[in-house]
């Protein structure tokens, strides 16, 4: 069995109108053994960026770790905050530096761009585990179960859903999802951006 | 022992003499003060740098000599001192911004190049082996947060951000000159005019296209900065460039 699949779990990432979401379930396990249903893969990086760390459970928290370091030097350094598409490339280059021996994640990022004109436009991006980014227009996936992800995302997602329209579809999406995957499930916690606000939901889901 | 000067102090660059100054640092400075006059100045669409450019022999082939740089598509320095000395800070200057690009997919902005130029001058007054950069900088450049700053790095590492600034054999001088000149909604085409006549008072010998440089950073407008990078190159439009030979003649001519 592969690495990435030891500890289970999985992100997905949502663009609507004028908003992003992000979520994740809460399980962890060693194979098929659940340990545990609160454990959080989605963390917050600035105001206006999440970012999901679906993978090896050790990883999550190293590189949890690893980016808070890198984004504290950076907003020191240069006294300002780190914008979400700096963000992906910091990630990208964060795990591309362990090349032949990498950190068995797949990222997710989700943020708010500032545009030059001072307002905010969605962004999303997902990594493999290392480094190459994808950046996509409407929703990217990453965990044990992403071809589940991907196939009822590209069922449910439409362009320009409202927040809470978003809010309804990421969450159908995740669960609906999770329940077709033995190593992901056990509730789901969604994140959901808008330009001035961020709205955090814990869903109960199946807990077989 | 080392009599000429600072005496016992002059030698080793890491000891205080008694009056507390670092004696090789002043004598640095002496270096960049004998140097050729440059300047900068910040307007309110841009900024322009600007160097005289004089060849000791009429048989040197001077297109060759270049003294205004560019560091990456926002950034670019000019210096007074020894051009060498210069020479390497342009190459790790570039290596910087090149490894910062790396590492966060767009070019550093101006001041933390700034900084990261001055760590390297500062390290210079502090290590063994080594003398102080010979040169001043000033250094121009425009980001997003800042929009278009200017910056002076001195051989003891220490840097300022001015409105306008001149460093070299007569600084003195032109930095009057400037203070009377200068006001703070400029543009950016008042300034190289104010920058070809603040070089032409001690200016030794004629002044051409072929004896002076310049360098201008252009602001973006808010459409070009929305239009994101430029189709094709997939790279966003340059914000710092070095007037040619034939712009230089033109803003002479005026």
């Amino acid at each position: 069995m592969s690495i990435m699949e030891y500890n289970g779990g999985s992100v997905i990432a949502m663009v609507g109108k004028n908003c992003v979401a992000i979520a994740s379930d809460l399980r962890l396990g060693v194979q098929s053994l659940g340990i545990a249903s609160n454990f959080q893969k989605i963390f917050p990086v600035t105001d206006r960026i999440f970012v999901g760390l679906p993978g090896l459970a050790t990883d999550v928290t190293t590189l949890h770790e690893q980016f808070r370091y890198r984004v504290n030097m950076y907003t020191i350094k240069e006294e300002r905050e780190i914008e979400p598409e700096t963000f992906a490339a910091l990630v990208s280059s964060t795990l591309y530096e362990r090349r032949f021996g990498p950190y068995f994640i797949e990222p997710v990022i989700a943020g708010m761009q500032r545009t030059p004109s001072g307002s905010y436009k969605p962004f999303i991006a997902a990594t493999d585990l290392i480094g190459c980014l994808n950046f996509a227009k409407d929703f990217v996936v990453a965990g044990t179960a992403s071809d589940k992800l991907f196939g009822v995302a590209e069922g449910l997602w439409e362009e320009d859903l409202g927040p809470e329209d978003l809010f309804e579809t990421i969450s159908q999406t995740m669960l609906n999802a999770v329940d077709r995957d033995t190593n992901s499930g056990w509730g789901v916690v969604v994140h959901l951006l808008t330009k001035d606000k961020v709205i955090t939901r814990t869903l109960k889901g199946r807990m077989d | 022992m080392a009599s000429a000067g600072g005496g016992a102090y002059s030698y080793s660059l890491t000891v205080f003499s008694p009056s507390g100054k670092l004696v090789q640092i002043e004598h640095a400075l002496a270096a960049v003060s004998q140097g050729t006059t440059s300047l900068g100045i910040k307007a309110s669409n841009g900024i322009v740098i600007a160097t005289e450019k004089k060849s000791s022999s009429i048989l040197m082939d001077d297109s060759m000599i270049e003294k205004v740089a560019v560091v990456c598509p926002n950034i670019g320095l000019v210096y007074s001192g020894m051009g060498p000395d210069f020479r390497l800070l342009v190459t790790k200057a570039r290596k910087s911004a090149q490894a910062y690009w790396k590492i966060h997919g767009e070019y550093p902005p101006t001041k933390v190049l700034t900084q990261e130029i001055a760590t390297i001058m500062q390290e210079a007054t502090q290590s063994g082996g080594v003398r102080p950069y010979g040169v001043s900088l000033l250094v121009a450049g425009w980001d997003i947060t800042r929009g278009p700053s200017l910056y002076q790095v001195d051989p003891s590492g220490s840097f300022w951000a001015w409105k306008a600034s001149a460093i070299g054999k007569n600084m003195v001088n032109a930095k009057t000159f400037l203070e009377k000149r200068y006001n703070d909604d400029i543009s950016l085409e008042d300034a190289i005019h104010t920058a070809l006549l603040t070089l032409k008072e001690g200016f030794e010998g004629q002044m051409t296209e072929k004896t002076i440089e310049i360098g201008i950073i252009t602001v973006p407008s808010l459409e070009e900065l929305e239009a994101g990078k430029v189709e094709g190159t997939g790279r966003y439009k340059p914000t710092f460039r070095k007037l040619s030979e034939e712009e230089i003649r033109d803003y002479l001519a005026l």
